[in-house]
């Protein structure tokens, strides 16, 4: 531990000293970066942390800066995005940044989450590590529809609607609950003061919470890696990971890459196609709420369309909602549901390598049946991709048993 | 604190006063959450602008309906023509809930065949039962489609008669709900209010 010198008033060591004395600086930075090993063989996979963090800034910075033109009022909300699209200097530009990002958020978490499963992040010693993960993607999830409400147009209001609704489906409680969530009989000014609220306040200090509890729970168990080893079995005589490389200045130099190509791609969004062709901002949503009227075809967002899919396809108020709970809780569990000796796919038999790819179809199809209308042969195939996604995780504890893993190396391997 | 202090510490006493200082301490945030809860209920001013609405309804065609908003809810007011009324009966075998035994989706008023006070006027909330769209009418008959005219749900595929039933098979649960609602005259309907002469 460090403590202050005895000598007041003599320079001992000059500035970092003085600093180190009070507050761990060159100790957190040793603890985190310069001495955080990770191992030297991450491919391309392993960006998407980084690129979640990059992201999680964009959206705090223009999201400060669209609060200083926005409304949360009904009757000026949709008005007032409008005038930051065009009165605002650069408002376009702030606003396309922010709702682009919101869809990107989702796109590299979701990799990111991909990532876990394809290389067993989530086994021994990591599951709390994937669970607080997971509590973010809960989240996120949750600043997104929140923040989906504020432009205040009709996919705004009818895709709230739906949502909030589902809540009513909870015997007992659920009418009541409603009540409290929208704190009016229908959605209305009371319940866009609150949303706004919850978007700009309540989720992204929790989502900041937990990104940071995220990285220390990270930091204690170590990084996995493509091979599914403990780099940390191997040491070196200095104690160093044999294959493992200090985070800072290795692993951030090559994520300045992956940084510079993610920047790229999401500028080419942002600047040829911020509604990407309805995915990103959906149509509906140019025109102000009209509580008349719900739009003819009403989908939400892409990223929550795999689980619409599945909510969509049970013909049953509370089943409906129970299997759309269950879809999104699922993968909390995977650190148990999956009975594999190995965490890598590298290592793992052909089982588990056909079931992961029939989930990733399963899950794609399922998002794009969650944009379609509900007509029978759409309603059908959401029903079969259904049942294949939860029999992905229901009947892992079985499959990964009986599946024929391959010795796992002691040391990281290169595949050429 | 020395060996001898070890000995001496009463450690029931201590556990008591630990649960008795946490207990103590979650009955306090207890009482100050209730005006923070309480906060994310409807306002005074909310539960104010759920005063009724008054429809007027003397220029009302047969088959004509109209749209209004009652505690920024829409509601259905639907004149029903002869032709619509006779056809109510048809299909009850396909009906979830025919004779309106659901309790809350209705007042007793309009627990009848009709679901209304007047057989000729239906006031049902266009609030899918399901997750609350708002429902578009269909009034045409096909036949071919095993379609006797009703409501349509755009999002999820339910359907409802002419009286706001739902069909079996559907996800709405239940039928629409009829708000509560009295005639003021022949020709004015006051929906968010049934008591006095109904």
């Amino acid at each position: 531990m460090a403590r202050i010198e005895a000598e007041v008033g003599k320079p001992q060591g000059g500035f970092m000293k003085w600093i180190d004395d009070r507050f761990p600086f060159t100790e957190t930075m040793k603890y985190h970066a310069t001495e955080y090993y990770a191992s030297k063989n991450f491919n391309w996979w392993y960006v998407f942390g980084v690129l979640a963090f990059v992201v999680l800034a964009i959206q705090l910075i223009t999201g400060i800066f669209l609060t200083m033109n926005y409304k949360p009022d009904a009757a000026q909300a949709f008005a007032s995005v409008e005038y930051i699209m065009r009165d605002v200097e650069w408002g376009w530009l702030i606003r396309y940044m922010h709702s682009t990002g919101a869809s990107f958020f989702f796109i590299v978490v979701y990799l990111h989450m991909f990532r876990a499963m394809m290389y067993g992040s989530y086994k021994k010693p990591r599951e709390l590590l994937w669970i607080i993960g997971m509590m973010i993607f809960f989240v996120l999830m949750a600043e997104g529809f929140a923040g989906y409400l504020l432009p205040w147009g009709q996919m705004s209001y009818w895709g709230a609607q739906v949502i909030i609704s589902l809540f009513g489906a909870i015997p007992g409680i659920g009418e009541g609950l409603v009540e409290i969530i929208r704190g009016d009989y229908s959605i209305s000014d009371i319940t866009l003061n609150r949303f706004f609220a919850l978007h700009v306040v309540v989720l992204p200090l929790s989502l900041i919470g937990l990104v940071f509890v995220h990285i220390v729970a990270l930091h204690e168990v170590g990084s996995s890696n493509p091979d599914g080893i403990e780099i940390k079995k191997n040491k070196g005589p200095d104690g160093v990971p044999l294959d493992g490389i200090a985070f800072h200045p290795y692993h951030t130099s090559k994520d300045l890459v992956a940084i510079i190509v993610f920047l790229m791609v999401f500028s080419a969004a942002v600047f040829f196609a911020p509604d990407m062709g309805g995915y990103f901002l959906e149509h509906a949503n140019f025109e102000p709420a009209n509580l008349t009227a719900t739009p003819e075809h009403i989908a939400p967002v892409w990223y929550f369309t795999p689980f619409y899919a599945i909510l969509r396809a049970v013909p049953d108020k509370l089943w409906g909602f129970i299997l759309f709970v269950l879809a999104v809780l699922l993968p909390v569990f995977l650190p148990w549901l999956d009975r594999a000796r190995v965490r890598s796919i590298r290592y793992r038999g052909w089982i588990y390598k056909t079931a992961l790819s029939v989930f990733v179809v399963t899950f794609l199809v399922l998002g794009w049946l969650g944009t379609m209308p509900a007509e029978p042969v759409y309603v059908l195939a959401a029903r079969i991709f259904s049942v294949l996604y939860f029999a992905f995780f229901l009947l892992m504890p079985y499959y990964t048993t009986i599946d024929k893993t391959k010795p796992v190396p002691d040391r990281v391997v290169y595949h050429d | 604190m020395n060996e001898d202090d070890v000995d001496r510490i009463d450690r029931n006493r201590r556990h008591f006063l630990t649960v008795a200082t946490a207990v103590t301490g979650a009955v306090g945030v207890g009482f100050v959450a209730v005006p923070f809860l309480s906060s994310l209920k409807p306002s005074a001013r909310a539960q104010a602008l759920g005063a009724p609405v008054e429809v007027p309804i003397g220029s009302m065609e047969p088959g004509e309906m109209v749209r209004v908003l009652w505690r920024g809810r829409l509601v259905f007011v639907l004149r029903r023509d002869e032709d619509m009324l006779a056809r109510l009966p048809d299909g009850i075998d396909q009906l979830e809930d025919p004779n309106s035994e659901v309790f809350e989706q209705q007042p007793d008023y309009a627990v009848n065949a009709t679901r209304s006070v007047k057989p000729e006027f239906l006031v049902v909330e266009g609030s899918c039962t399901h997750l609350g769209c708002a429902p578009l009418e269909d009034f045409d008959v096909r036949p071919a489609e095993n379609w006797g005219g009703g409501f349509f749900c755009p999002c999820h595929g339910s359907r409802f008669d002419l009286a706001g039933r739902v069909y079996k098979g559907v996800p709405a649960p239940t039928n629409l709900r009829v708000p509560p609602h009295r005639f003021v005259r022949d020709d004015l309907i006051l929906i968010g209010q049934d008591t006095g002469a109904a």
